[in-house]
């Protein structure tokens, strides 16, 4: 027996407007969110365990591009998601605060693993006590390291983010506090 | 030496170590470190698995490890590594460098270890003898803030170059200060 089903295909759904007969309107801010979110290209910025296990991520078995990542960009420039996977030693802080300036907006990061969070077991003179102390943080993924489940989730906690978020947060006030605090142009 | 059972015991000993190969060439090199530096430069000679190790003053180090390389029958040709050590215990020899020498041809290793004070931390380099000195003096340096007279670039190579001080000597943290996370009263720090 061939299996002849068609495979239920699932769009993203349409977000609150007001719909008639051969129109749809909502605002902008919504169809604009609702893009960035499914088609977020991510920077992995992988430097130990984290980026073997986003590896897996990335692969077929888990497959972040079913959350619209389907294109790791390797140039900050066109990238929105910085991925900081693994242990950030404090002679690489400056690499990888040079990488999140490099990126236009809008832009994310996400901090993946106990050490990107907080240094994790490395309590060391030579590591620094997570990636927060030189770049603004959106999601943190505990573990040591994360199983690709917590990735994908974090991956949407970003997606959610990216929807909700005003399409023009890099103008406000509270952002630009933000990355003033972090001494960020 | 009227004690039978102790000169029997040393006989036994000589004769293991006349079967044992690895004894022979370290007494050969044993013997060639005394001829050419005297045995009065070298203190503290044991040879733990195997491996020849003696203690000498820094003032001797340089010309020991040349005349060791320029030897024409060991041929001490590889500087295997070499490593800086901090003991705080041991007074006005509180830090330390270890050289390993290793004879390529002869598959020959030596150990030598030199202590001085930490407020004179100055050892002349070998980068005038092995190219491969260069960053291993310039770690030792970075880790302990050995001072190496002569070495052409004599700056840090691991850590942050604007680091103050040198992490691996025995007054400072490992840890770093900065944590916040580790403040818990029962299982933190």
């Amino acid at each position: 027996m061939v299996d002849t089903r068609v495979p239920e295909i699932k769009s993203v759904p349409a977000p609150e407007g007001i719909e008639g007969a051969g129109f749809f309107a909502t605002s902008l801010e919504k169809v604009v969110g609702i893009a960035r979110a499914n088609s977020l290209w991510p920077l992995p910025f992988a430097t130990s365990c984290c980026g073997i296990e986003f590896m897996a991520t990335m692969g077929a078995h888990y497959d972040i591009s079913r959350f619209g990542s389907e294109r790791p960009s390797f140039s900050p420039r066109q990238a929105d998601l910085l991925m900081v996977m693994g242990t950030i030693a404090k002679k690489m802080a400056p690499i990888v605060k040079q990488v999140y300036e490099q990126m236009a907006e809008p832009r994310w990061v996400l901090a993946m693993g106990a050490c990107a969070c907080s240094g994790g077991i490395f309590d060391s003179y030579s590591v620094l006590q997570g990636i927060d102390r030189i770049i603004p943080v959106d999601v943190y993924i505990p573990g040591c390291p994360p199983r690709p489940e917590q990735v994908l989730d974090g991956l949407m906690r970003v997606q959610d983010l990216a929807k909700n978020e005003s399409i023009r947060r890099r103008n406000s006030p509270e952002y630009q506090a933000l990355l003033a605090s972090y001494n960020i142009k | 030496m009227a004690d039978p059972t102790k000169e029997e015991s040393t006989a036994a000993q000589e004769t293991a170590a006349a079967q044992d190969p690895t004894a022979q060439q370290n007494a050969q090199v044993l013997a060639l470190l005394h001829s050419l530096f005297g045995e009065a430069t070298f203190t503290d000679v044991h040879e733990p698995y195997g491996l020849l190790t003696v203690t000498t003053k820094r003032e001797h180090i340089h010309r020991i490890v040349a005349g060791l390389q320029q030897d024409e029958t060991l041929k001490f040709h590889f500087l295997t590594t070499m490593c800086g050590i901090n003991y705080p215990e041991n007074l006005n020899q509180e830090l330390g460098m270890i050289y390993h020498l290793h004879s390529l041809v002869h598959n020959i290793r030596v150990r030598i270890k030199i202590f001085f004070p930490l407020a004179d931390p100055v050892v002349p380099t070998l980068t005038d003898l092995y190219a491969a000195a260069n960053w291993m003096e310039r770690e030792a340096y970075d880790f302990y803030g050995i001072i190496f007279t002569g070495h052409p670039n004599l700056r840090r190579i691991l850590n942050v170059e604007d680091m103050d001080y040198h992490p691996m000597r025995r007054q400072y943290p490992v840890e770093d200060g900065t944590r916040e996370d580790k403040t818990d009263l029962f299982f933190g720090r």
